[in-house]
């Protein structure tokens, strides 16, 4: 099916799904702490947008509600936590370039072709439409794995887990329009006693260690030989 | 294509829009000057100002250092014809013009890329250390544009299932209004290799004469009179050709389809309008941006290239279906 | 159509090769070289006229029941295929032959060096135009262990060097392996056709699993004598120590012929392709192309340089390839017809231009024994004649309009933007990106031309046998001069060459592009006019009428004096600058250097002494990935049997009679 023969907004849906998955490109190789911060807000605006655009497009008002939800919750909430957090970790300057960006760009791409091949065989949809956005949301989900493993600050780790998060929801509002509003409750507030969780384990982290490079926790095991 | 071909008015339009590019490229050049002037708080020269320059280097002799070879005297001739032909071909005012026929995107390409090879030479020619430095360069930024602009080019090219750009301009004007994530990111892609071959901050700064990290202006530095002219109004003229090629496909409406008096004349007043809004957006982008270091240009045209392969790949997994 | 003009005329090129063969061993020495080449260009000359009759479709065969074994009769089948590569074979020749006489000058009273060096030239394009004509396997292999043994004892010409003789050893252990992998490919398919001619191969029905099988013996065997990347190891080692002219035959045309085994075997003999064979080409092809430009980048030897942009177009011309393949395959015919006569007319267009610029390094080589791009400067002046030749290499290998290898890097792009025709999703967006690569390799070639161009051609030389250069005689500058015109013909004239070129679909498929030349000679249509146009003949008058007004209009103006003066330089340079200060091939391409840096071994070192010295050494990663591994594996294998070798004559006969014992166990 050709985007020729849909209407505009479901159009403007998947522009809007593109737009998530170069947030999470961005994500991948932005390299200032703070900018990455901004861009997971971003990350959550588009999606707020694709969801109030979807349940326009459906007449299912609940997703306005959801749409809502991430609003407050992923575009604001979050953000301002983890902008807080740095702040009080004086980490505002922080900068970790990747080692190889083209070849983790390339990596990325690879990973948005795979999930692309994964998806294809999936048929029984009633829109093939929805699946080629399935392949965008398992790619986000898959490239917010790949930012856990390259980065080695702790914050940004966090942030590629939230970006996993929205890569599941995109797949829920555009496959299914949806999920129940208990659920997608249940989510979000998980997501919020994450961020709130890995705040707290940050303070202990940074004391202990006296920096957020994971990669330095590996010294915690050499002490504890000794 | 045969009728158009053999139709002596088309090959007479497609003459005058040759004639026009040549004409409009330092007008637009001034403009951008003038607009980021006056975002300065400068008042700025006047519009005619690049026209009065060239006459004045057109009127002045020649110097030529004495350790440099025919290839110097040879070159400014080469970069501005090349640059001239990739004019020609591009959708100016109407479509469906014969010379469009000449060469596809990929040739235009091929044109630049002719240009940019003799103007490295002439750069290096004359053996001092900026013109080595500044050629080296060129080609650095140059080798990591092209597969960007051939890829966002690419996108469009699949879209339309050709790569001739007046059919891709009349395929888009065809569509109608169709909100395309690969064209988005086309544009992102293209807008950004355009900033680098251009010369633009944040890459190059066209308005500096010595900066040890200038590219363009350190390839002519030992052009002058009328060599420097030329090497000044391809310049221009690629400022230009970019500027349209932007404008043109990605919001082809106002552009002439048929050969009618009135029809052209839209499509004048379109392209002015379009040109004049790019020419105000990229005079703040330069006010508002610092030049980078050498070695982040790569980073910047790293974006520009995964903007395009964004492009193609939303094109292929949203746009097309299976 | 069976022409005896033609298969006359192929014979006659054979004999005369082996004339000229004996005439370099038994031959006067006064003027001995002259008449050598004369009888080679003859040959050449009747070998291209030949190719051209079977491409206009005066195709010939014969068979020798004389040669060969008796059961097994040697065949010569001139088809169109075989024409185009003995066209391409004939017309290198006729260059170097008009180009030979004058470089070997200074071997003139070196009787055993022209005996030996005329001798096996002869054998070597002997050994390739056979390759090309064989009808059968038999005389397919031993073809091609002439060419290769031919072109070793090419390599070793100079031996006095132990590194010399490090390359011809490495060249001749990659070729046998080579052969022999081609050979097992010829074996599985002459097993299911019942016979080692062509034809009955051809009828042979084979199993995918054993297509799969006989595809990758004969990929790895072609790839290993085209240069693909990794199998390319040999191919910077061996190419720049042979004499020029040979070293522009072996470039030239000895990597064409593979690509004709390749193609032979595969488009013509295998029977149906499968597309995931075209993946594998694609991919290796892409990553050749652009690790051949990258580690040619870091070069500041120019023949070497020369030999890995080889690898580059070896690359591109297996990026068309694959690309048939794959849509042939998918059932396009027309795109793969396109990714076809692509890939044949980058074959043409990469043998005119590289032999064209290592003719022209070896003129340089001739008037001032100079190979390192960073003791040359200022050759321009010195010899015009080849500087504009060169320049117009230059152009043509850094794939520029209106030049030929423009039109062949824009065809392959046109097959690659037909993806949206196929099925499958990830083959639409993976052959882009491969195309994406073949724009960077473009681009990075031309980098690397502007910098070969500017370093040895322009400005001051940087050494004094490079100042006292004089220009090349006029033998040299014929032969160059010819590549040259042919470079610019073929490009601005594409439409007549591939309607030359379509008689090879044609054989092979029964399909041609009868699009790309139906809107008249001045218009390259390749699938449709509103795909893509191109009017090169367009393109050259235009650059011209500029050129011409703007001459003209100036004059009118007068304001056409010039003053030389020292270089402005921003006010740096006081005086003329020195050679020494300008800038250097490495330091040109030391960005390039920086940002590819992970694909180097780089070794890179800085001595802050009185004075400050810096050395860079640029090793090849294939090295270390791939080659040492294997080495390892079989020193390991090795020592494993090596306790068979205990060096008692007993334990070796036992050995005997245990393999008589099997064998005949075996036959019973």
């Amino acid at each position: 099916m050709s985007i020729t023969q849909l209407s505009l907004l479901e159009q403007a849906v998947f522009v809007l799904a593109a737009l998530v998955l170069f947030t999470s490109f961005a994500l991948l190789g932005q390299a200032r702490l703070l900018s990455t911060i901004h861009l997971f807000a971003w990350q959550g605006l588009a999606l707020a947008l694709v969801s109030s655009l979807v349940a326009t497009a459906t007449n299912e008002p609940h997703l306005y509600l959801s749409a809502l939800l991430t609003l407050s919750l992923k575009a604001l909430l979050i953000p301002w936590m983890l902008h807080r957090l740095v702040r009080r970790l004086e980490l505002e300057r922080h900068a970790e370039p990747l080692r190889h960006p083209v070849m983790v760009m390339l990596a990325g791409t690879a990973l948005v072709i795979f999930s692309y091949w994964i998806v294809l065989p999936i048929e029984r949809l009633e829109l093939a439409a929805t699946r080629n956005i399935i392949a965008i949301s398992l790619a986000v989900i898959l490239i917010g794995l790949l930012i856990m493993v390259m980065r080695r600050q702790a914050v940004i780790k966090v942030i590629g887990f939230m970006s996993m998060e929205n890569g599941l929801f995109l797949a829920a509002v555009a496959a299914t329009h949806g999920m129940p509003l208990v659920v997608e409750l249940g989510v979000a507030f998980d997501v919020l006693i994450a961020a709130v969780l890995f705040g707290v384990f940050f303070f202990h982290i940074s004391e202990s260690i006296e920096s957020l490079d994971v990669d330095r926790l590996n010294r915690l095991r050499a002490r504890d030989k000794s | 294509m045969a009728d158009l071909l053999n139709s002596p008015a088309a090959w007479g339009l497609a003459l005058v829009q040759g004639l026009l590019f040549l004409l409009a490229a330092p007008l637009l050049t001034a403009w951008v000057r003038r607009v980021k002037a006056r975002l300065q708080n400068r008042r700025g020269a006047p519009l005619l100002q690049p026209y009065r320059d060239l006459y004045k280097l057109f009127a002045k002799e020649a110097m030529v250092a004495r350790t440099t070879s025919g290839l110097f005297l040879a070159a400014p001739y080469i970069v501005f014809g090349s640059t001239l032909l990739a004019g020609a071909v591009v959708p100016l005012l109407a479509v469906n013009l014969p010379t469009a026929a000449i060469a596809d995107v990929i040739v235009l390409a091929g044109f630049f890329a002719l240009g940019r090879f003799f103007l490295t030479l002439a750069g290096m020619d004359a053996g001092t250390a900026f013109g080595g430095m500044g050629a080296s360069r060129e080609m650095l930024v140059s080798a990591l544009a092209e597969p960007a602009l051939l890829m966002a080019v690419f996108t469009l090219a699949m879209t339309a299932h050709s790569t001739n750009l007046s059919s891709v301009v009349a395929y888009q004007l065809d569509a109608g209004l169709v909100l395309r994530p690969s064209y988005l990111f086309a544009l992102l892609g293209l807008v950004l290799v355009a900033i680098a071959e251009t010369g633009r901050i944040p890459v190059d700064n066209p308005a500096t004469h010595l900066e040890l990290t200038m590219i363009h202006e350190a390839m002519i530095l030992e052009y002058s009179g009328r060599h420097l002219a030329l090497m000044e109004g391809a310049a221009q003229l690629k400022l230009m050709i970019y500027g349209v090629l932007i404008s043109n496909i990605f919001f082809p409406w106002g552009i002439a389809t048929e050969f009618t008096p009135a029809a052209l004349l839209l499509g004048l007043v379109a392209i002015t309008a379009k040109l004049a809004l790019l020419g105000v957006l990229l005079a703040v982008a330069e006010t508002v941006l610092a030049k980078m270091r050498l070695f982040r240009a790569p980073e910047f045209l790293n974006m520009a290239l995964l903007f395009s392969v964004l492009g193609l790949l939303s094109h292929v997994i949203l746009e097309v279906g299976a | 159509m069976n022409s005896p003009i033609v298969l006359a005329l192929t014979h006659l090129s054979l004999v005369l090769l082996l004339v000229a063969a004996l005439w370099a061993v038994i031959g006067p020495q006064a003027r001995g070289r002259h008449i050598f080449f004369g009888v080679l260009l003859l040959a050449s000359l009747s070998a291209l006229v030949a190719g051209l009759g079977a491409l206009l479709g005066h195709t010939a065969s014969a068979e020798y029941p004389a040669l060969g074994l008796p059961w097994l009769h040697w065949h010569l089948t001139l088809d169109p295929l075989a024409g185009f590569f003995l066209a391409l074979i004939g017309l290198i020749s006729t260059a170097v032959s008009l180009y030979g006489p004058d470089y070997l000058l200074e071997h003139r009273h070196d009787r055993t060096a022209l005996g030996h060096l005329g001798f096996f030239t002869a054998l070597f394009v002997l050994g390739m135009e056979l390759v090309v004509l064989a009808g059968d396997a038999f005389a397919f292999m031993v073809a091609w262990e002439l060419m290769s043994l031919a072109s070793y004892f090419l390599v070793v010409f100079r031996h006095e060097q132990a590194a010399n003789r490090r390359a011809a050893f490495l060249y001749l252990l990659m070729a046998q392996i080579g052969g022999l992998f081609i050979l097992l490919g010829f074996g599985v398919l002459a097993s299911f056709g019942g016979g080692f001619a062509f034809d009955a191969m051809r009828e042979a029905v084979l199993s995918p699993l054993w297509a799969s099988v006989a595809f990758g013996l004969a990929f790895v065997g072609f790839g290993m004598k085209a240069g693909l990347v990794p199998l390319h190891a040999w191919l910077p080692e061996a190419h720049p120590v042979a004499p020029s002219h040979v070293s522009a035959l072996m470039s030239g045309v000895m990597l064409k012929v593979a690509v004709y085994g390749f193609i032979r075997f595969v488009f013509d003999l295998i029977g149906d392709l499968q597309w995931q064979w075209g993946v594998v080409v694609l991919a290796v092809g892409s990553v050749s192309a652009l690790m051949g430009v990258l580690y040619a980048l870091m070069q500041h030897d120019l023949k070497r340089l020369l030999a890995y942009h080889s690898v580059e177009n070896i690359g591109i011309i297996f990026i068309g390839l694959g690309l048939g393949i794959i849509f042939l395959a998918s059932g396009q015919p027309l795109p793969g017809v396109l990714g076809l006569v692509a890939a044949l007319y980058h074959c043409l267009n990469h043998a005119l231009f590289k032999s064209l610029l290592f003719l022209g390094a070896g003129a340089i080589l001739h008037t001032s024994h100079e190979r390192d791009l960073e003791r040359m400067g200022g050759l321009l002046r010195r010899m015009p004649w080849t500087g504009l030749f060169f320049l117009v290499g230059c152009l043509s290998i850094s794939a520029l309009p209106p030049f030929n290898g423009f039109v062949s890097e824009w065809l392959t792009f046109q097959t690659a933007l037909q993806a949206w025709s196929l099925e499958g999703g990830v083959m639409r967006s993976l052959i882009p990106i491969a195309a994406a690569m073949l724009a960077l390799t473009g681009a990075l070639a031309a980098a690397c031309f502007v910098k070969v161009y500017g370093v040895a051609f322009l400005w001051q030389a940087r050494s004094r046998p490079v100042r006292r250069a004089r220009p090349t005689p006029l033998g040299m500058r014929l032969g160059q001069g010819l590549l040259a015109l042919l470079c610019l013909l073929a490009g601005v004239f594409p439409t007549g060459l591939l309607q030359l070129l379509d008689a090879v679909p044609q054989q092979l498929f029964g399909q041609g592009l009868t699009e790309a030349t139906a809107h008249g000679w001045l218009w390259l249509t390749p699938l449709s006019a509103r795909t893509a146009s191109y009017a090169a003949p367009i393109v050259v008058i235009a650059l011209a009428a500029v050129w011409l007004l703007g001459v003209w209009w100036l004059r009118r103006l007068a304001v056409n004096r010039i003053r030389v003066y020292d270089p402005w330089d921003c006010g740096f340079a006081s005086s003329i600058p020195r050679p020494s200060m300008q800038y250097t091939a490495t330091a040109f391409t030391q960005p390039i250097r920086r940002i590819f840096g992970v694909l180097f071994h780089l070794d890179e070192r800085v001595e802050r002494g009185e004075e400050i010295r810096y050395q860079l050494q640029v090793g090849d990663r294939a090295w270390g990935l791939f080659y040492q591994p294997v080495e390892r594996i079989i020193r390991a294998a090795a020592r494993r049997i090596g306790f068979l070798q205990s060096g008692q004559v007993r334990v070796y006969l036992g050995g005997a009679l245990m393999t008589l014992l099997v064998l005949l166990w075996l036959i019973s």
